[in-house]
């Protein structure tokens, strides 16, 4: 063999007693890993083009499919892995950026599974979300700073336009394009009949989705695409992307093999030309351009929409999003490194950013500190695994977290970070038909709808045991929180104390 | 441990009295009413706060300290010096008795803000007195200004509060209105400065419970310049009452729909003028909102406000005679000093009960 030959990372192991020769698996993979043998009648597997995706193990009838890890193995190397060799064999044959896709897989810490909750014992009841209310309810955007009253001694209602959520939780941005038509559908279906909202990504708004505008965010991103007044005033609320977590400071590329008709009208680029969004935005060189774009689109909207403005979780973070809540901003989305990509170059995945905890944890004091918290809400993403996630997220001082990968995974996704190949298995990450249509947005839709009802019981749950009945009183409610195994100055930064404390 | 350096959770007994017609009292029923409830207090807290107690020096600010010692006080009078100009000054008079000992020194002082000072510091005066009870309390060692409104008073000590009445010779002060808290604190603190009410300007608070908003409401109310220096939930509701009243201008009504406002789905069943209001001040004050147990009374000048958390998981009982209007803890408490009520009712939780003076607010 050729120095470039890598074995595979996955075997796909067949029991050849249970295969009856159905030959699922064979038409269900995108990436040709099973092929029949007609002269044997038999079922024969490549394990080099399998991606661990899942999808014949979960439509084999007779159980007859698993993946393992291959136990092949370099020689031992606490400096020198597997992966490291292996990556060099590729670049050195190809010359290319490494490419991944879903979130930073590497071994940081999670400060989330290092945080832990209280309960109410004794001197403070508990609450029983199945016998008493238990509110979710949130609202997101500006606060006024003095009340004005009429003539009649009556408060003047003067909030700027908010958002209104039935718990503390939204769909990330993920463009239409980078996902399917149905996985759109069932996002946005999901959102509706939960009373939260989706997001539109960077790559427009199909036409047959502005019925759902009022649990859209409309994304304004640098490459500008499928943006017109009429997309802008769909929407509950305009996003700015500055920024990605799963790649700070890098734009983004779909291919042109994915731009099809339907991606084309609604991106408004001509058929199958690749839709490249710059790193910057070619209006936005400091804070001030910031400033003027966010006050653009509040004019084109007639001050009716909120706007946000989603930047990645980088070391400068605080004094950032101060910056932005100065800037008009209503609200500020932060994703932190774990988030998700459908593509992104490894290296930037895998090596900058924040984690989002840290970043949370430090925009919320400078806010505070500086006397805007009120001005902004602010909204975290990446990675938020589990309602538990959520609730730190809120006791640390978030608004409302965005899920994405978590979404994703509800509506069949396996994560095995293939996304850039565009032959989804699963229908989710693919514009190709035939892959599209295995998502069925009827039961996608119904499953999110599931996964964040029970979020939302699980989040009553905790809130009642720690005797809070409503989730504004647990919002940047830090002494809910404590750490486990966290050094001194991790402590400081999260704000919060060592359990046993 | 000084009060401050740990989150004391406590469970209390609390009262108050007020008469509409602003009717002066002495001090002697209070005392009588709060022994009643001796069980919800484990004798390492109690206080008072005394409305209309000092008509002969209304127009001043009546500032009572605590000092450790002579240096604090030397200290902190050439602060005051330096900031008011001081009309009176006393050692608060008290009662040597066996069940209150270790008393810090204990002294009064009737004071207005130097106009020079208080026309270079581009305050309003309330907000200048404010500042400068913030600085002694938070820069000066040893010194703790306890009471800072006009023609009113707090009175607190660590012991039972029955005892700390007689320390304070309660029964010799007359008054409209009268507040008393009693402490079941579950850390020891033995720290005068922590006995409850616990006082802003002329707003005090006598508080049962322990709120699971805690953290939440202290790091909003931060935010406007309070400093939470006692950890304690008294000091927190306190300034946001300070707050939501005197700086942004809610009516106490409001402050009730802030601090235990309607659920949802209440809100959603009220007329729409109603629903809009409810929902806006939710919205807008939604870090103030109060979770977790808590029954309060709130003095202030010319009325008396008692408020239950919405679940009304602390009990709390208002009783009417003639012209005073009575909230307590124990219904019989206030049958200890008026047995014959005219009507008596327990408030459904977050229902405020506002009480003021005929001519006042």
């Amino acid at each position: 063999m050729a120095v470039e030959y890598i074995y595979p990372d996955y075997e796909i192991v067949r029991n050849q007693d249970r295969c009856i020769v159905c030959r699922v698996c064979e038409r269900q993979c995108a990436n040709e890993a099973h092929e029949y043998l007609p002269d044997s009648n038999k079922m024969v597997s490549d394990d080099a083009k399998c991606v661990n995706c899942h999808r014949c193990v979960a439509l084999c009838p007779t159980r007859a499919l698993k993946i393992v890890k291959s136990p092949h193995t370099f020689k031992e190397n606490a400096n020198w892995s597997g992966k490291a060799i292996k990556e060099i064999y590729k670049q050195a044959e190809s010359g290319g950026v490494l490419l991944s896709s879903m979130g930073n897989p590497e071994d940081y810490p999670v400060y989330f599974d290092k945080m832990v909750l209280n309960a109410s014992q004794v001197t403070n009841p508990s609450i029983d979300p199945l016998r008493e209310p238990m509110e979710t309810r949130v609202f997101l955007g500006a606060k006024p700073e003095r009340i004005e009253r009429d003539e009649k001694g009556r408060i003047v209602r003067n909030l700027p336009p908010q958002i209104q959520l039935s718990m503390p939780i939204m769909f990330s941005a993920m463009s239409y394009g980078s996902i399917s038509y149905n996985a759109h559908e069932s996002l946005a279906r999901a959102a509706a009949e939960l009373g939260i909202l989706y997001n539109t990504g960077e790559g427009g708004l199909h036409e047959d989705f502005y019925k759902y505008g009022k649990h859209t965010i409309v994304q304004v991103a640098s490459g500008r695409f499928g943006v017109h007044k009429d997309y802008l005033n769909s929407g509950a609320a305009i996003e700015i992307k500055m920024g990605q977590g799963a790649k700070p400071g890098i734009g983004g590329h779909l291919p042109g093999e994915k731009v099809g008709r339907d991606i084309s009208r609604t991106r408004m680029i001509p058929e199958g030309t690749d839709a490249i969004s710059p790193a910057p935005h070619h209006d936005i060189y400091s804070i001030e351009d910031l400033r003027q774009l966010v006050y653009s689109l509040k004019e084109a909207t007639d001050y009716k929409k909120p706007v946000i403005v989603k930047i990645a979780a980088v070391h400068n973070v605080a004094a950032i999003a101060s910056g932005i809540a100065r800037s008009g901003a209503d609200m500020i989305a932060i994703d932190g490194f774990r988030g998700g990509t459908g593509a992104a170059p490894t290296r930037i995945r895998d090596h900058v950013g924040l984690p989002i905890e840290l970043a949370l944890a430090s925009v919320d004091k400078r806010l505070r500190d500086e006397g805007i918290r009120n001005r902004v809400s602010i909204i975290v993403g990446g990675s938020i695994r589990s309602s538990a996630d959520v609730v730190k997220a809120i006791a640390l001082g978030a608004d409302c977290v965005y899920i994405a990968t978590a979404a994703l995974i509800a509506l069949g996704c396996h994560l095995c970070r293939s996304c850039q190949t565009g032959k989804c298995n699963w229908g989710i990450a693919t514009q190709r038909e035939d892959l599209v249509k295995r998502l069925n947005p009827n039961i996608g839709y119904k499953r999110l709808v599931n996964m964040l009802t029970a979020w939302q019981h699980e989040i009553m749950e905790m809130m009642g045991g720690m005797g809070i009945n409503s989730i504004e009183a647990l919002k940047g409610n830090r002494l809910m929180l404590r750490g486990v195994g966290l050094n001194e100055k991790e402590l400081e930064i999260l704000g919060i104390k060592h359990a046993g404390e | 441990m000084r009060e401050g350096t740990f989150r004391n959770v406590s469970g209390c007994a609390i009262i108050g009295m007020i008469s509409k017609t602003g009717r002066r009292f002495s001090g002697e029923s209070i005392i009588e009413a709060v022994a009643t409830m001796r069980e919800r207090s484990n004798g390492l807290g109690g206080g008072f706060a005394a409305y209309g107690i000092y008509p002969e020096y209304k127009d001043y600010y009546a500032f009572h300290i605590f000092y450790n010692d002579n240096l604090a006080k030397k200290e902190c009078e050439s602060f005051l010096e330096e900031h008011f100009d001081i009309i009176n000054l006393s050692r608060i008079p008290t009662r040597k008795i066996p069940e209150i000992t270790d008393e810090p020194l204990i002294w009064r002082y009737f004071v207005l803000p130097l106009p020079t000072k208080l026309a270079a510091s581009q305050l309003d005066e309330r907000e200048y007195v404010v500042r400068c009870v913030f600085r002694i309390n938070t820069s000066i060692d040893g010194a703790y200004v306890f009471s800072s409104g006009k023609n009113m008073g707090v009175f607190k000590a660590v012991g039972f509060p029955e005892d700390v009445g007689r320390f304070y010779k309660l029964e010799e002060y007359e008054g409209y209105c009268f507040t008393a808290h009693g402490r079941y604190p579950t850390n020891t603190p033995g720290w005068w400065g922590g006995a409850h009410p616990f006082s802003l300007l002329d707003y005090t608070v006598v508080h049962n419970g322990e709120i699971s908003s805690y953290d939440a409401n202290r790091r909003a109310i931060e935010m406007y310049g309070y400093k939470c220096t006692l950890l304690t939930d008294t000091e927190v509701i306190a300034y946001m009452i300070d707050y939501l009243h005197r700086r942004i201008g809610l009516t106490l009504d409001e402050i009730c729909h802030v601090f235990a406002a309607p659920f949802w789905s209440t809100i959603e069943s009220k007329p729409k003028q109603e629903r809009e209001e409810l929902k806006f001040l939710r919205n807008v004050f939604a870090s103030l909102l109060i979770t977790g147990p808590f029954s309060i009374i709130v003095g202030f000048e010319g009325g008396m406000m008692a408020l239950n958390d919405r679940l009304k998981l602390r009990s709390m009982v208002v009783g009417e005679k003639d012209d005073m209007v009575y909230a307590s803890s124990e219904e019989a408490a206030i049958r200890a000093i008026q047995g014959d009520l005219d009507r008596v009712w327990s408030p459904m939780g977050g229902e405020g009960v506002i009480v003021t003076v005929e001519g006042r607010e």
